[in-house]
């Protein structure tokens, strides 16, 4: 089975989120990138897995620039077998998208695996854009993958639950916690991913459906009220009368 | 503007579809609705009161395959002659909106929070690096697709009930076969939930959570979890909340045993209104709190759940 998946990076979750060049451009200065968590943890891993029982290979697939090559080591040294980076600052998720799907279209994966967002933008688009592009099903949102003679199983969320469905490959699949355990890469995995392929590509030409053109913080809270144990009728009173969320 | 909303119903409709359609109706249009599901003609017809002017409604899709939602709604923006197409920011719109995007060459914004600036362009406010900063992105193609997160404005009434006709959105068959559909029964789903009662670890074991869900029962709140408390099995993985977890922005959190760790704040951040209780003073959640009750959850939370019933038996 040919397995793909496909990382981003995205700040440290402790980074301190600025913004410069009047407010247009992250603000990168101190900021520590790591592998997007729902693409290491969930994506990574439970591909991994499947490739482990049933065979096959695991290509992980990220669009960006030569910085971006240490997120893609530490993706080899948890155990991906080989790595494509798509030359490019990833502008937007369709950007991204169209990016990935190029690579994909020429290269026939089984399975192509997604976290079920990043948590710098949060869009949760790449996979749904991916699968159209390439004209397969999309399943979001999945807690559980497991494949049987070409027949996926997964758990996926729905509004209010959960639901078992089944697909034969190829597909894609955004993949949510549930999906396996995260793993740390041991002392040989990151000797091995020193040597691991590493293919660059060149982007193709996309059009760009939408810019990021400013930032901003979000307002400032209030000073916290402090209320006193033994009165909590005067919480609820304040809850009703002056915030008037109850 | 043609505005196309695409609402996904069961027998009533939520909130979220109210919101949807005002938020069209802000932007200003002719609004026009496709639905699918099984909502009878005058359950449909009372969107009218926010502001759509037709609903279309294509009742032999009950599915929420994304792959048929994409086909249904790509007929219906050819049949409306769309140039902004409005979803709910939920589940579904995850799965549909991103392969529309594709299908129609339309710029998308997930999760706005505001009504696009057309002053110059068009521009959507979102929130992006998990709350903790808010993007202003700009739409450049003709078609737009724009997701409104829940809970982001108030449902509007301005008109009357508006026409419901049927809509053959022409699907091909499924790729996708359901075997099993698990909803719990009478649970408040997370993320649609306006009061949400949330414990961590401070709360020491799962046998101690009669308390939050006494308050939450009191309140008619659904409840939350911090992750480590998800990770040790003390509550199930979908009440955990947080940057690894759900989004939620209710009107409503009430935080008890939880330290507010970053990672915990990006995931509830944009409740209007967070209530924390803790014993420790210095506990980070304070300093992202509207209220706050340095104390035992062993003895606040009973309290607060007295006070609550106390309230609520004086609103009738
Ligand atoms: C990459 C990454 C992603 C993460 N994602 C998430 C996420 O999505 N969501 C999340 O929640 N966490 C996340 N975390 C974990 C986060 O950093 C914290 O460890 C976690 O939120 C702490 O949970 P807690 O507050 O329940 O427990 P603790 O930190 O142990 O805090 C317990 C709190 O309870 C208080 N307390 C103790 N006894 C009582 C009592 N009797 N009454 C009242 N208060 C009491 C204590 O003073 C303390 O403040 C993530 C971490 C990393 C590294």
């Amino acid at each position: 089975m040919k397995i793909l998946v496909c990382i981003s990076k995205s700040p440290d979750t402790t980074s301190k989120i600025a913004f410069t060049d009047g407010n247009k451009q992250f603000d990168e200065n101190g900021v520590q990138y790591i592998v997007n968590p729902y693409d290491e943890w969930y994506a990574l891993v439970r591909g991994l897995e499947l490739k482990e029982t049933l065979g096959g290979s695991l290509t992980i697939i990220t669009v960006g620039n030569v910085a971006d090559e240490a997120i893609i080591r530490k993706a080899l040294a948890i155990g991906a077998d080989d790595a494509v980076r798509i030359d490019a600052e990833p502008k937007n998720a369709y950007y991204t998208a169209m990016q990935i799907a190029h690579y994909a279209k020429e290269n026939n994966f089984d399975l192509v695996l997604t976290g079920k967002e990043t948590i710098n933008y949060n869009g949760s688009q790449v996979g749904g854009m991916l699968a159209e592009a390439l004209d397969l099903p999309f399943i979001s949102l999945a807690t559980k993958l497991d494949v049987t003679n070409n027949v996926a199983r997964m758990e996926r969320e729905i509004v209010g639950g959960v639901q078992v469905v089944e697909a034969t490959l190829p597909l894609v699949v955004s993949c949510a916690k549930g999906m396996a355990e995260q793993r740390i890469p041991n002392m040989r995995g990151i000797m091995a991913a020193r040597t691991k392929p590493l293919t660059v590509i060149p982007a193709i030409a996309t059009d760009e459906l939408t810019t990021y053109v400013e930032y901003g913080l979000p307002s400032a809270k209030s000073a916290v009220k402090m209320i006193d144990p033994s009165n909590m009728d005067e919480l609820v009173a304040l809850l009703h009368n002056e915030a008037k969320v109850i | 503007m043609n505005i196309l909303v695409y609402i996904n119903t069961a027998t009533h409709l939520s909130k979220s579809a109210f919101e949807v359609v005002t938020y069209a109706s802000k932007i200003g249009g002719n609004i026009s609705v496709i639905a699918t599901g099984t909502a009878s003609d005058d359950v449909l017809a009372s969107l009218g009161e926010y502001g759509a002017k037709n609903v279309l409604i294509d009742r032999s899709v009950a599915t929420d395959d994304a792959h048929q939602l994409t086909q249904l709604i790509g007929n219906a923006v050819t049949a409306t002659q769309a140039d902004l197409v409005l979803f709910s920011h939920d589940i579904i719109a995850k799965a549909v909106a991103p392969r529309l995007s594709v299908k129609l060459k339309a710029g998308l914004v997930s999760g706005a929070i505001a009504i696009p600036d057309t002053s110059n362009g068009f521009v959507v406010k979102v929130n992006v690096f998990s709350g903790k900063a808010i993007g202003h992105v700009a739409v450049n193609s003709a078609i737009k697709i724009v997701s409104l997160l829940p809970n982001s404005i108030q449902p509007e009434k301005t008109g009357n009930a508006c026409s419901v006709s049927a809509f053959d959105g022409n699907v091909s068959a499924s790729k996708i076969t359901v075997l099993e559909t698990k909803k719990p029964e009478g649970a408040i789903p997370l993320p649609e939930a306006e009061l949400v009662v949330s414990a961590g670890r401070g709360l020491k074991g799962p046998e101690n959570w009669n308390m939050v869900e006494d308050l939450a029962n009191a309140l008619g709140a659904a409840t939350a979890c911090s992750r480590p408390v998800a990770d040790i099995g003390w509550r199930p993985h979908h009440e955990h909340v947080g940057q690894t977890g759900v989004a939620i922005r209710p009107n409503l959190y009430i935080a008890a045993g939880i330290s507010g760790a970053i990672q915990h704040l990006a995931g509830v951040n944009g409740s209007k209104v967070i209530v924390v209780i803790n014993t420790d003073a210095e506990a980070p959640f304070f300093k992202a709190a509207d209220y706050g009750v340095v104390g035992d959850a062993f003895d606040v939370l009973p309290k607060l759940t007295e006070a609550v019933k106390k309230f609520k038996a004086t609103q009738h």
